[in-house]
């Protein structure tokens, strides 16, 4: 039994509106999306939805407490508050370069979580 | 007091102030010094931890540091001369800028050409007439995103969100991430003011009340806040009788928009567009002072930071062909008038000279959304000279239109073109 869904792709800031004709999880048709990255938005958020994961971790000896951090892909949304909990565990010393890995694959989901900037010493 | 000089002054090294130096390098100036108030490059990136930068700059999905620092990195490439910690108090018609720097104390500075890139600001809780006291906890959305992703302290334990700009949608799920509860978001508008996806990434993914045509008609507690109340508004949002609802909370974040940072642009004489709140500027982003140009947010607030770093390119290559070249006739100049369902266009005006030299992007948004195939016309008189289509618009969503240089020759003696939205 189809049912017609719509969605908003969060891709890239365009955010493409989506109408989607789906059969459980399985996508039967689609119209509105820009691009060709619509689709594959569409059959995973049908499946196994992932989002980007931006946090910050502890800095200790930099010039400022923290250092952001982001997933190098998107993560599970499910895994979400998890990984970001087990990135409050993680404490850097700097001087960090940006894009070191602070949490290799991540709760087992191939992730890694990178730093997004260097973080200088004092 | 020590005087310095330059052929192109930058004021402010967020990405419009990198862009515009490294551009007017690239475009003749030999000479390029950037002025920045805080102690590091990259400005409000540095504090926008979340991805969505860059994907048309780069190609690549990059947080607001890593899009800073890759432009930080250009400039330090092209031996541009930085001085941070420094602040630009006055500006003249002259170019004249005075200045006070950690490093060199009071300093006067006397550029040949000027490029003005200070961004905006948040629009503050003043400006909203929300009665009540004056109790702690209430933050602009930027302030608190600058508290929990550079400083780490958590601002409060339970929110309310006025606004639906993009800051406040991602300040909501950042604050959610960090364990904290956001009680609602609120907008006055019956439409959200940020961008879509973030609708879906930032409030529906961690199901945020969100109740649209409501606004925050009162701030509870006296020395920190232990409530606000909230009310439905009527079209002309105007609070409606007993729709009021009392939801505890112990901070406010207001994310009622950005206002273009102007102060400067005043004193040095340049008009200001009442309706962007930024200066009046022609295709390559001159004010209406000579050898002064602006530089993306100080022009009119962008909705992404690829879109600033292009425009502030525009105005450093202006920047630095105006050092370089001879002076040459700018000839007929015709201004650009918003039309139908539009507020405001930029530039507002257009040397016909330039525009047969090269296309020249016109950027807008609409009064009000249409969420159906609509035709945005560029028209001279009664005529129409260009007319594109768009799948929707919405206003919180920035609409570019090109005039390809064609059009001029169509141009004859005209004064004025007018931009419309039309269903």
């Amino acid at each position: 039994m189809s049912e017609q869904r719509e969605f908003i792709c969060v891709t890239c800031p365009v955010g493409c509106s989506i109408q989607a004709e789906v059969d459980g999880d399985v996508l039967i048709a689609l119209q509105g999306q820009a691009c060709q990255r619509g689709e594959a938005f569409v059959r995973e958020e049908l499946t196994a939805p992932r989002r980007m994961l931006t946090t910050t971790v502890r800095v200790t000896g930099g010039r400022l407490p923290l250092v952001p951090v982001r997933s190098n892909v998107p993560v599970p949304k499910a895994l979400m508050f998890e990984i970001a909990r087990a990135l409050r565990e993680v404490e850097l010393t700097a001087p960090v370069a940006d894009h070191e890995t602070v949490l290799a694959d991540a709760l087992g989901s191939g992730v890694d979580i990178v730093t997004s900037r260097g973080m200088e010493a004092v | 007091m020590k005087t310095l000089t330059c052929d192109v002054l930058v004021i402010g090294c967020g990405p419009a102030g990198l862009a515009a130096a490294y551009e007017a390098k690239q475009h003749g100036a030999q000479h390029v010094l950037l002025l920045e108030r805080n102690d590091e490059l990259g400005g409000i990136l540095q504090q926008c931890i979340h991805t969505g930068f860059g994907v048309r700059e780069f190609g690549e999905d990059l947080s607001g540091p890593e899009y800073a620092w890759r432009w930080i990195d250009r400039v330090r490439d092209a031996n541009l001369e930085v001085l941070s910690e420094t602040m630009v108090l006055s500006v003249d018609r002259s170019r004249r800028v005075v200045a006070t720097s950690k490093a060199l104390g009071l300093i006067e500075i006397l550029p040949r050409a000027l490029v003005l890139a200070m961004g905006c600001r948040e629009r503050p809780r003043g400006a909203l007439a929300i009665p009540g006291s004056r109790p702690a906890g209430v933050y602009t959305a930027g302030t608190a995103q600058r508290l929990v992703n550079m400083e780490g302290y958590m601002p409060g334990e339970r929110y309310v969100i006025l606004g639906s700009g993009d800051i406040g949608m991602i300040m909501a799920r950042r604050l959610t991430l960090e364990g904290a509860e956001v009680a609602a978001m609120c907008e006055i508008l019956p439409y959200i003011s940020g961008l879509r996806r973030n609708l879906v990434q930032c409030i529906r993914d961690f199901d945020i009340p969100l109740h649209l045509c409501t606004t925050v008609i009162d701030v509870r507690g006296r020395d920190r806040v232990e409530s606000v109340v909230v009310s439905g508004v009527d079209e002309r949002w105007r609070p409606v009788a007993g729709t009021e609802r009392e939801i505890p909370c112990d901070t406010l974040l207001l994310s009622v928009g950005l206002i273009p940072e102007n102060e400067l642009t005043r004193m040095a004489g340049a008009s200001i567009d009442p309706i962007t709140g930024g200066p009046f500027v022609d295709e390559g982003y001159a004010t209406d002072v000579p050898g002064i140009y602006a530089a993306g947010n100080v022009v009119h607030v962008y909705d992404l930071v690829d879109d600033v770093s292009e425009a502030a390119r525009i105005a450093g290559r202006s920047a630095g062909r105006y050092v370089s070249q001879a002076p040459r006739e700018s000839g007929d100049v015709v201004r650009l008038k918003a039309g139908a369902n539009v507020r405001a266009v930029v530039p507002q005006s257009l040397h016909v000279s330039a525009l047969e030299e090269g296309p020249v992007v016109l950027q807008f948004r609409v009064r009000q959304p249409v969420e159906a195939p609509v035709r945005a016309e560029v028209r001279l008189g009664d005529r129409v000279l260009v007319s594109r289509r768009y799948r929707y618009v919405r206003p919180a969503e920035m609409v570019a239109l090109t005039l390809q240089p064609r059009i001029a020759g169509e141009l004859g003696d005209a004064s004025e073109l007018t931009v419309h939205v039309l269903e």
